[in-house]
């Protein structure tokens, strides 16, 4: 798949598609930034799965895809759901658990859903939604629709067995997912090379199943963004479906309840200067983009998130009859006559 | 009407949906070629060909995932678990995914979807290949539970199930797959969550489900022919949605309960029913309910043993007589 002149370094990419993967960062920096302020003050409660320094990864992709692909990710996906253009105010008031939440209010961080953008819901289980995504991938095979469907996962779930049942699937029957592994090198607390017997989890994994072993810089979000136009048009065109292995870091512990001390702070150092954001910005001023421009993507970006943090925190609790609506496609939760 | 086996009813109503709807695809191990290990699914691939009827290799977990995924993407998928045992190598679809997901997103996708498997007792398989797990779906919230007994019934409530906007776990039972029985002509869909009052008798009250149906009906025969009691014999047909109605009416007229379990005791359906029917019409009652169940232990293989521990038809007789005052010559107490 090196043959593909897109993938070509030669070719610099338009400048509106660079000032929309640099806007599309910045919206995932700040409202993830703002998401855990307001753990700070309280205002959001429960648990979350930050993925500040990974934004790289969902900006590539959530830029590369059709609006009507398919998009399944972890309980880490306030980065995704947001890439495919889910409002600010519904990825923020679900988090607080408010009316205005993208569920009202009933899945909470860890389940955010937009069908209408195509994010086909966050799952809470390691891996379990890698074998959804490959049923979303036969439905649209099936249908005949030129639908890609988009698993993004962390390097622990390489080693749970959904992952290896859902690609093996996938290949046999020869669809169009394409599989994203978020290595940001911690399972949870553990370092996955501790726990995992190849060096590249996903990576490494893909020979077992006839698939090319794909390594990407997963804060290069111009090489992430490449790559998924590659193997997004793979799986349209029939060629079946990838997995690509993105390097990339957390910036936080792996939930709110982890302060990530167990991180070397050589490391944790090495990766900040790594960030995806600073380092995409002083590339484009590099390139001849003027500060000034970008400077007022950041200013809109950040007046956009202070205004759906307004309107979140405006928004009431859901009703308590919300409780009671919607296990059943007739809108009830009746289980007896 | 037609005789048709309980297995060859299983293929009439998928066939008879796919026939109706392109959107119905049906997965799993072995169903295709092979026409299932219960030989249940037979012709359906030579009908509707390898791009409708899909074998799979032996992934629970990617079953189920892709059965989940295809329903919220515009299919109505039909999967197979070829044992029930099984279920529990995807528990997390069954119990996380696919019941929750409508439920936490606020509405927005709907989950057409059908598990079939084969459940219960009867093979002489052992503890991993015979048990009745259908009390362990009951306990969430999200899953339709269906358990016929009948051919008629695997035909009309599976075409049900098929057509139904909601997750259904179908339990086929094993030992009923050879049972001939009539089957209405030309299409046939039932209605989910109605019971059947099969037996009108004015002493008793029987509720069973599946493969405990036809013993129930012969221990009704029993206790009427040689101890003049009179049972009603409720077929459940589905535990969710539960069918509280016609087992209440039925208890209050009769005032005596006793339910018919393949399941282990603890948390065994009849404990719902039971509780339900205590705390709705307990001053209609004459005597305590009565759950006859398999003990609370793993099944054994031999089939001496299994045979022992499963409810038969004479134990359903001796329970009823020790449960109620009437084996005098005077009959009944009411």
């Amino acid at each position: 798949m090196s043959a593909n002149p897109r993938t070509a370094p030669a070719a610099p990419l338009p400048p509106d598609t660079r000032l929309g993967l640099y806007r599309l960062l910045v919206e995932l920096r700040y409202t993830e930034k703002r998401a855990f302020d307001l753990f700070l003050q309280n205002l959001i409660k429960g648990t979350s799965h930050l993925a500040l320094g990974q934004e790289a990864v969902a900006a590539g992709f959530g830029y590369a895809m059709q609006k009507d692909d398919y998009t399944f990710c972890t309980y880490r996906g306030h980065h995704h759901t947001l890439a495919r253009g889910a409002s600010m105010t519904g990825v923020l008031g679900e988090l607080m658990g408010r009316e205005c939440g993208l569920l009202a209010g009933k899945g909470g961080s860890m389940h955010l859903t937009s069908v209408e953008h195509g994010v086909m819901g966050s799952y809470a289980i390691v891996g379990g939604h890698l074998p959804i995504a490959v049923g979303a991938a036969w439905s649209a095979q099936y249908r005949g629709t030129r639908q890609v469907a988009v698993a993004f996962f962390g390097d622990g779930t390489t080693n749970i067995g959904a992952f290896h049942e859902a690609v093996n699937l996938a290949v046999v029957w020869k669809l169009p997912v394409v599989f994203v592994c978020e290595n940001n090198l911690y399972m949870e607390y553990t370092p996955i090379r501790n726990v995992t017997a190849v060096e590249h989890p996903a990576a490494d994994r893909a020979g077992a199943y006839g698939l090319p072993s794909i390594i990407v810089d997963g804060n290069d979000v111009e090489a992430v963004y490449r790559s998924a136009l590659d193997l997004l048009e793979r799986a349209r065109d029939g060629e079946g479906p990838s997995i690509v292995e993105c390097k990339t870091y957390r910036h936080s512990g792996h939930s709110r309840a982890d302060p990530a001390k167990y991180r070397p702070p050589e490391e944790l150092q090495a990766w900040m200067e790594r960030d995806p954001l600073p380092n995409y910005r002083q590339r484009l001023i590099a390139d001849g983009v003027p500060e000034a421009r970008l400077a007022a993507i950041e200013q809109t970006v950040m007046a956009q998130v202070d205004e759906a943090t307004e309107t979140c925190k405006a928004s009431p609790a859901p009703a308590i009859g919300t409780a009671f609506t919607d296990l059943w496609a007739d809108g009830g939760t009746a289980w007896r006559n | 009407m037609a005789e048709l086996s309980y297995r060859d009813a299983v293929a009439a109503a998928i066939a008879q949906e796919m026939e109706r709807d392109e959107r119905v695809v049906f997965l799993g191990e072995d169903i295709g070629a092979a026409g299932g290990v219960f030989k249940a699914t037979v012709g359906l691939l030579e009908r509707f060909g390898p791009r409708r009827v899909r074998d799979t290799p032996i992934s629970e977990l990617a079953i189920l995932g892709a059965t989940m995924g295809a329903a919220m993407t515009g299919l109505r998928p039909v999967a197979e678990i070829m044992f029930s045992d099984f279920l529990a190598c995807c528990w997390d679809y069954v119990a996380n995914e696919i019941p929750k997901t409508r439920y936490m997103t606020n509405g927005q996708f709907t989950m057409p979807l059908v598990i079939r498997t084969a459940n219960g007792a009867g093979s002489r398989f052992g503890a991993q290949h015979s048990q009745s797990v259908e009390n362990w779906a009951m306990a969430i919230p999200g899953i339709k539970v269906v358990a016929p007994s009948t051919p008629a019934d695997v035909k009309g409530l599976l075409a049900a199930a098929i057509r139904d906007p909601n997750p259904v776990l179908f339990f086929e039972h094993k030992s009923l797959y050879a049972v001939k029985g009539e089957v209405p002509d030309g299409e046939h869909v039932d209605t989910l969550g109605t019971a059947r009052v099969l037996r009108r008798g004015d002493d008793i009250t029987i509720v069973a489900l599946a493969a405990m149906v036809p013993r129930a009906l012969q221990a009704a025969q029993v206790l009427a022919a040689q101890h003049r009691i009179e049972a009603t014999v409720i077929d459940l047909r589905s535990l969710v949605p539960l069918d509280t109605q016609t087992v209440l009416a039925e208890t209050i007229r009769t005032g005596r309960l006793f339910t018919v379990e393949e399941n282990p005791r603890l948390c065994g359906w009849g404990a719902e029913v039971s509780s339900i029917v205590t705390e709705e019409c307990f001053y209609d009652l004459d005597q305590p309910v009565v759950r006859i169940t398999t003990p609370h232990i793993p099944l054994p293989a031999a089939d001496a043993l299994e045979d022992a521990v499963v409810p038969s038809v004479q134990r359903i007789v001796e329970e009823v007589l020790r449960a109620a005052d009437f084996r005098t010559e005077s009959g009944h107490g009411r």
